[in-house]
């Protein structure tokens, strides 16, 4: 862990644990915006690692972002933070100032495109993107679009585009923003090392640092619970059929994590393309089993809306496909090593 | 709850350097040999290929120079053993001397033991078996039964060991037997010896596994005589010593690399431009190939640093070992292929191989249950 991470560390955990309860995550489920929370979040300084400090930012690496990302992940915040810590780093590397309050992420799925065009003096947007993480909500929205000298990051503000809501498995906001010739608020040229799909790059990478932080958060209850539930006379936890399921999450949360702490480090060298890759696979085949296991240990119980063990199922459910799934992913990775060649595999993998 | 942490480790400079040497040595020493011949790995018994490793200072790496070793990192060290494993080289004649044995004198030998021994090992000269198992003892290792008894000068020894690799091709075996039977303590009254596998009153019978090979045996005492100066450690430590070791031997390269000329092969097979479920299949095995390798080496890397990973080494066997024993299955899955001994391609011979060794992945070195107990215990489940 970096030093940097290592100071934010118990100070994520401590914000997290105070305040993202069951009673926020369930107001916030009903459409409540948290606002306490993220006001803590940004005197933290949390919201912003990435950013120079000259920006208002941290100045920290991709390594301390890991920190917070895991753990917004593992609590769960129902904030966008992680696509906040990424639209602020794209807009730094753009050279854009960075504005207050919550950023989104506009990922652009096939078939959508989003293109910024010249209208006298200013910039203006077009194009669809669906499913933006809380896209009526966040204060601005950061894009990656298509302009005729290659990919340019804008910042567009709340209510730039049209809006139909719409919501994911842990009715976390995913909404569709249509722009027609929007103004934006600023313009220019990608930042060094920000290619046109830095958007599902970093979102997917982000959202593997969360399901590792979820999954970990699944073996927590999971161990709890079967050391608190009995039956035959004894805790769950006794019985080998429990311990070998609990012994196999671990192994997944443990994957996982490495996975996406690996793709954090490779993006602070740039171009993380192949560690985003098998971290978006790894964490997701996790998340699939993981999810099954803590939900077989917990029986009935868990399956209610009462007990928290959903909070992070859904949201496991939902984030293994955000920014590409599993099988989009391997298929990228895949063609690259084949097309690379075996003889290549092995050196492509110690290199990194 | 923190029971068990995998920090990101990189490699030093110099291992990467080291790399390179490796590389070039295992390209001149292996040539073009076919992914089938690769796939036995450090099953491959080459006491040849053992000398040139030994002559290039390439077995005891980390080990003192006075005894022959290069006093290098164990990050150094990993790096080699993953080149090995990778390129398919035939380790087997040295992997348990290196791995277990040198280690173990180190650790618990006397000073005339390691000088007599090691510098040997390190020359690629010195094979060695393991003898713990027994008829009635696998993963119950503690209820062995084969006894030691004292006598004058050393002891007789009496029983038999049981699936005992390499015995018949190797001079010594480090040997786990019974000194004292403490009632209710079975854990208690194990020590460790140093055997001559020639000596009288030993016994090698090959057992021949399912592929019709001769890799393990069963080797029986009968009065056999073990000198005093044989002795590992202290009278009654055996159990103590046997279980310290145990992080090094579970979380190396070798326990997920054990299909990887089978990956290899399916890859050429799907070409430049595979179909999307080849694409998708490779990307899957790539995935889990490079998030294993950095949970492996982030064991070798408390390793380095002198902690005792037990249980993330647990986790690294478990996991990876799943996963190398999967892939002949998943090969299965992908292409209409049938597994040939003699005939065929590359890829069904590889296979062929492999899908009759995978059942062994999850049992040698402790099986898939016993580690899952181990783990369980981690988490504060028993």
């Amino acid at each position: 862990m970096s030093e940097l991470g290592g100071l934010l560390a118990p100070a994520v955990t401590r914000l997290f644990s105070d305040l993202v309860t069951k009673e926020l995550i369930e107001s916030a489920e009903k459409g409540a915006w948290p606002d306490k929370l993220w006001r803590a979040l940004e005197e933290g300084g949390l919201t912003l690692p990435l950013v120079p400090e000259a920006g208002g930012g941290a100045g920290g690496t991709w390594a301390d972002a890991h920190v917070v990302v895991r753990a917004a992940g593992k609590h769960p915040a129902p904030v966008p933070l992680a696509e906040t810590i990424v639209g602020s780093w794209l807009l730094a590397q753009a050279g854009l100032e960075v504005p207050l309050g919550p950023l989104t992420l506009a990922p652009v799925h096939e078939g959508e495109r989003l293109r910024l065009a010249r209208a006298g003096g200013s910039w203006r947007l077009s194009g669809t993107a669906s499913r933006v993480p809380w896209g009526a909500v966040a204060g601005h929205v950061v894009v990656v679009a298509e302009s005729d000298g290659g990919p340019m990051i804008a910042l567009v503000g709340r209510g730039a585009g049209r809006v139909t809501a719409d919501r994911n498995l842990a009715l976390e906001p995913r909404d569709t923003l249509a722009f027609e010739a929007a103004g934006v608020l600023g313009a220019a040229p990608a930042g060094p090392g920000v290619s046109a799909e830095a958007v599902t790059v970093y979102g997917a990478m982000v959202r593997a640092a969360q399901m590792a932080g979820a999954l970990e958060s699944l073996l927590e209850q999971s161990v709890r619970y079967a050391t608190e539930r009995r039956q035959f006379g004894r805790p769950i936890g006794n019985f080998q059929a429990i311990q070998h399921n609990l012994a196999i999450l671990a192994g997944h949360v443990a994957a996982a994590g490495i996975a996406a702490e690996h793709a954090f480090r490779a993006a602070d060298r740039g171009e993380p393309d192949f560690e985003v890759a098998a971290a978006k696979v790894r964490a997701g085949e996790a998340a699939g089993v993981g999810a099954g296991i803590a939900h077989q240990v917990h029986g009935a119980i868990g399956f209610t809306y009462e007990h928290a063990l959903h909070f992070s199922t859904r949201r496991l459910w939902s984030w293994r496909a955000e920014f590409g799934s599993e099988s989009r992913w391997a298929m990228q990775l895949g063609r690259r090593v084949a097309a690379a060649g075996a003889d290549r595999l092995w050196g492509e993998l110690t290199a990194r | 709850m923190s029971v068990f942490h995998f920090e990101l480790r990189s490699l030093p400079p110099e291992a990467e350097a080291f790399r390179d040497e490796v590389r070039a040595f295992l390209r001149a020493a292996l040539g073009d040999r076919p992914s089938v011949r690769r796939a036995r790995s450090w099953g491959g018994f080459d006491p040849d290929f053992s000398r040139r490793m030994g002559a290039r200072g390439f077995i005891g790496l980390t080990w003192p120079k006075r005894y022959g070793g290069q006093e290098r990192s164990f990050l150094e060290r990993y790096v080699l053993l993953e080149e090995l494993l990778a390129a398919g080289a035939p380790a087997g004649a040295h992997w348990v001397a290196e791995r277990q044995s040198g280690p173990l004198l180190l650790r618990f030998g006397t000073e005339a033991q390691r000088e007599r021994f090691l510098p040997q090992i390190v020359r690629g000269e010195l094979s060695f078996a393991i003898g713990m198992s027994e008829p009635d003892s696998g993963s119950d290792l503690a209820s062995i039964r084969t006894r030691a008894v004292r006598t004058d000068g050393g002891y007789v020894v009496n029983g038999t060991k049981v699936w005992t690799s390499n015995a018949h091709r190797s001079q010594y075996a480090i040997a786990l037997f019974r000194t004292a039977v403490v009632p209710d303590k079975k854990h208690e009254g194990l020590s460790q010896f140093l055997v001559d596998l020639r000596s009288p009153g030993i016994t090698i019978r090959p057992i021949i596994n399912l592929a019709g090979s001769h890799d393990f045996n069963e080797v029986v005492f009968q009065d056999a005589f073990v000198p005093e100066d044989m002795r590992v450690g202290a009278e009654g430590d055996g159990w103590k010593q046997v279980t310290t070791e145990l992080a090094y031997e579970r979380s190396g390269p070798e326990r997920y690399l054990s299909s990887i000329a089978l990956i290899l092969e399916l890859i050429r097979a799907a070409g430049a431009s595979p179909d999307p479920r080849a694409a998708e299949v490779i990307g899957r095995l790539v995935a889990q190939l490079t998030t294993l390798r950095q949970m492996s080496l982030s064991v070798a890397g408390m390793l380095q640093a002198g902690q005792n990973p037990n249980l993330e080494a647990a986790v690294v066997k478990d996991v990876g070992t799943t996963f190398e024993q999967s892939i002949p299955e998943i090969v299965h899955a992908l292409l209409d292929l049938e597994p040939t001994l003699d005939s065929g391609t590359d890829l069904q011979q590889t296979l062929g191989y492999l899908v009759q060794r995978a059942p062994s992945f999850s049992l040698r070195g402790g099986t898939r249950e016993v580690l899952r107990g181990i783990i369980a215990r981690g988490l504060g489940l028993r």
